[in-house]
C-alpha cells in the first residue's frame, strides 16, 4: 500500500493504509473503517449528509481528500454517544421529531454539534436556521431540527454549569 | 476522477518547485477542486497539497496598520476574527453570506480567490466551453444563461466569478502576495482576475507554479468601517451563489460622503469595481437620487449576454439598497442572514 495516514477516529488512533490517492475522507470512513453513519448524499458538498467534525469543526467529508487529513482528529456520529447514553443533540432530535426518514440525520446532528461548539448562533431560531443551511432534509423536518438545536444547546450549557459548580 | 501524484511539501519554496511540473495543481481545502475533479473538469496530474505548510494560516496586523491574511486562513476564522470584522465589516459579511457553515470551516482565503466559475456548461464535460476546451464554442450563449454576465463578457465566454469575498475586497483595494519561480511579487486583486476576451481559458494573471501566499488589506480601507455593507440577492434564502451582489463602503464627514467604494458581484468574470459610480458619490449627501445616479453609472456599460436583461435593473436596485444600508451605518452585530435583503422570520427586520 503506497499511502498511509494516521487518524484519530472517535478517540481511537488508527494507521490506515490505502492504495488510491483519490479516496475522500467520507469514502475512507464508510468503505475502509465501516463507519457508515456519515452518508453519501450528493458527494458534492451540497447536502451536508456527510458532515463530520475534523479537529472539532464541522466539514463536508465528501470534499475532503483523506490523504490531506493525515494526523487529524475525526468525530463521526458513531462516536458521540457515551455508551448507552445519547449525546444531548441526539436526545433532542428524538424529543422534537427532528427527522422522518433519517438519512440526513447523522449529518444534521454532527452539524448541530459543530454549530453549538462554534457558539455564534445563540438561541435565535433565524441564526440557527442560517447556520444549519448546509444540511438539507428532504422530509423537511426543519422545524423540529431548529427546536432540537435550541433545546440541546440549553441542555449542554446547563450540564456545563453543573460541572463547573 | 483521474488519478494523480500526490506531494505534500512543508515549505513554500518546496511547493513552488513541486508545482513546476506541467499538469500540477495546488490543493488547499479542495472544496472547489475536488468537486471539479469528480466531474472530470479538472484533471491534474499532480496535486501539491499546501495544507501542511506552517505559517500560511496567520492573520497579522502590519506595522503600517494594514492586515495580512495568510492564504490558508479559513473563511469562517477570518469572518469571526474580531479585529478583522471590526476593521472590514463588509468583508466579514460577504464571507458569512457565502456557502454553508461546513464549507466556510474548510475553504481557504486563497482558494476563494481562485474559485472556478459555476457555469453549468463549464461544469459539464459534454458541453461546448471555450474556458474548459479552448475553441470548442460556448453552449451557455444559447443555453440556460439567466444567471450569466452582463458586464465585461465576450462571445467566447459569459460566465461570472462566483466569489462573494472578492467583491468588498476589490472595493477596498486588496492586494495579493504571490510566490513564484522568480520569487515573491504582489499585485492588486483587481489585476488578478481577467476578463474573458478571446482567451477565457486564462482566468487569472497567475503564471504556472505561482502560489498565492497572502492577501493584504490596506490600513486606509478601515476608514469605511462605520458605513460598509455587502448585499447579495440569491434564489433561495441561504447557501446559494449571488444572482447579483454589491459591496458599498462610505467614508462620511459632516453628513456628506467624503469618498465611496462600490463593487458588484455576479455580473462579470471578475469582481466588478464601479469607479465612475464611486466618483459620482464623492462630496454628495446620501440620498435615493444620488444612489440611483451612482447605480446608473455602475451599470452604464451593461448589456445582457442572453436571457438575463433583468439582472441589469436588479443590479441597479441592489446598488441603491447597498448604498442606503451603508449610509445607515454598519450594524453593531451582523444580521442573522448576512448580506440578505430578506429575513426568514416573518415580520423581522433583516438587519435588526
Amino acid at each position: 500500500m503506497p499511502f498511509c495516514i494516521s487518524l484519530t477516529v472517535n478517540g481511537v488512533k488508527r494507521n490506515i493504509e490505502f492504495d488510491d490517492p483519490r479516496v475522500t475522507l467520507l469514502d475512507l470512513l464508510r468503505e475502509r473503517l465501516d463507519l457508515t453513519g456519515a452518508k453519501k448524499g450528493c458527494d458534492r458538498g451540497q447536502c451536508g449528509a456527510c458532515t463530520v467534525l475534523v479537529n472539532g469543526r464541522r466539514i463536508n467529508s465528501c470534499l475532503a481528500l483523506a490523504l490531506s487529513h493525515d494526523g487529524a482528529e475525526v468525530l463521526t456520529i458513531e462516536g458521540v454517544a457515551q455508551g448507552e447514553a445519547l449525546h444531548p443533540v441526539q436526545a433532542a432530535f428524538i424529543a422534537h421529531d427532528g427527522f422522518q426518514c433519517g438519512f440526513c440525520t447523522p449529518g444534521q446532528i454532527m452539524s448541530a454539534i459543530g454549530l453549538i461548539n462554534e457558539g455564534h448562533a445563540g438561541d435565535d431560531p433565524e441564526r440557527i436556521r442560517e447556520a444549519m443551511s448546509g444540511n438539507l432534509c428532504r422530509c423537511a423536518a426543519y422545524i423540529g431540527i431548529v427546536e432540537a438545536v435550541q433545546d440541546a444547546q440549553k441542555a449542554i450549557a446547563e450540564a456545563g454549569r453543573r460541572d463547573a459548580a | 476522477m483521474n488519478t494523480f501524484d500526490y506531494v505534500r511539501p512543508s515549505t513554500v519554496p518546496d511547493a513552488v518547485a513541486a508545482a513546476a511540473a506541467p499538469g500540477s495543481a495546488y490543493l488547499a481545502s479542495g472544496t472547489n477542486l475536488l468537486d471539479l475533479m469528480k466531474v472530470g473538469v479538472a484533471r491534474p496530474d499532480r496535486l501539491v497539497d499546501i495544507t501542511h505548510i506552517a505559517g500560511l494560516d496567520r492573520i497579522e496586523r502590519l506595522p503600517d496598520g494594514g492586515l495580512r491574511i495568510g492564504a490558508l486562513v479559513r473563511n469562517a476564522d477570518l469572518a469571526h476574527d474580531p479585529d478583522f470584522a471590526r476593521s472590514y465589516p463588509a468583508v466579514a459579511e460577504a464571507l458569512l453570506s457565502g456557502a454553508s457553515a461546513q464549507l466556510r470551516n474548510a475553504a481557504t482565503i486563497g482558494g476563494n480567490l481562485l474559485q472556478r466559475p459555476r457555469c453549468a456548461y463549464f461544469y459539464d464535460p459534454f458541453s461546448a466551453c471555450n474556458k474548459r476546451a479552448p475553441g470548442s464554442g460556448c453552449d451557455a450563449l444559447h443555453g440556460e444563461n439567466r444567471l450569466h454576465a452582463v458586464l465585461g463578457w465576450s462571445p467566447s465566454c459569459i460566465a461570472v466569478h462566483p466569489s462573494d469575498f472578492c467583491v468588498p475586497l476589490i472595493a477596498l483595494d486588496a492586494f495579493v502576495e504571490i510566490e513564484g519561480r522568480n520569487g515573491r511579487r504582489e499585485i492588486s486583486l483587481d489585476a488578478l482576475h481577467l476578463l474573458p476576451g478571446d482567451t477565457p481559458e486564462r482566468e487569472t494573471a497567475l503564471e504556472p507554479g505561482d502560489l498565492i501566499v497572502a492577501l493584504r488589506l490596506p490600513a486606509r480601507a478601515a476608514v469605511f468601517a462605520g458605513h460598509a455593507r455587502y448585499l447579495k440577492l440569491r434564489e433561495r434564502t441561504s447557501y446559494a451563489f449571488a444572482v447579483v451582489s454589491a459591496a458599498a463602503a462610505l467614508e462620511m464627514e459632516d453628513g456628506a460622503i467624503r469618498q465611496a467604494r462600490l463593487a458588484l458581484g455576479g455580473v462579470a468574470a471578475k469582481p466588478w469595481r464601479a469607479r465612475a459610480a464611486e466618483e459620482s458619490l464623492a462630496g454628495e449627501r446620501p440620498g435615493e437620487a444620488i444612489f440611483r445616479r451612482a447605480a446608473e453609472a455602475a451599470l452604464a456599460d451593461a448589456k445582457p449576454s442572453g436571457d438575463n436583461a433583468f439582472k441589469i435593473e436588479l443590479a441597479r436596485r441592489i446598488v441603491v439598497r447597498a448604498l442606503a444600508l451603508a449610509a445607515a451605518g454598519t450594524p453593531a452585530r451582523l444580521p442573522a442572514l448576512p448580506g440578505s435583503p430578506f429575513s426568514s422570520a416573518p415580520g423581522a427586520l433583516h438587519d435588526a
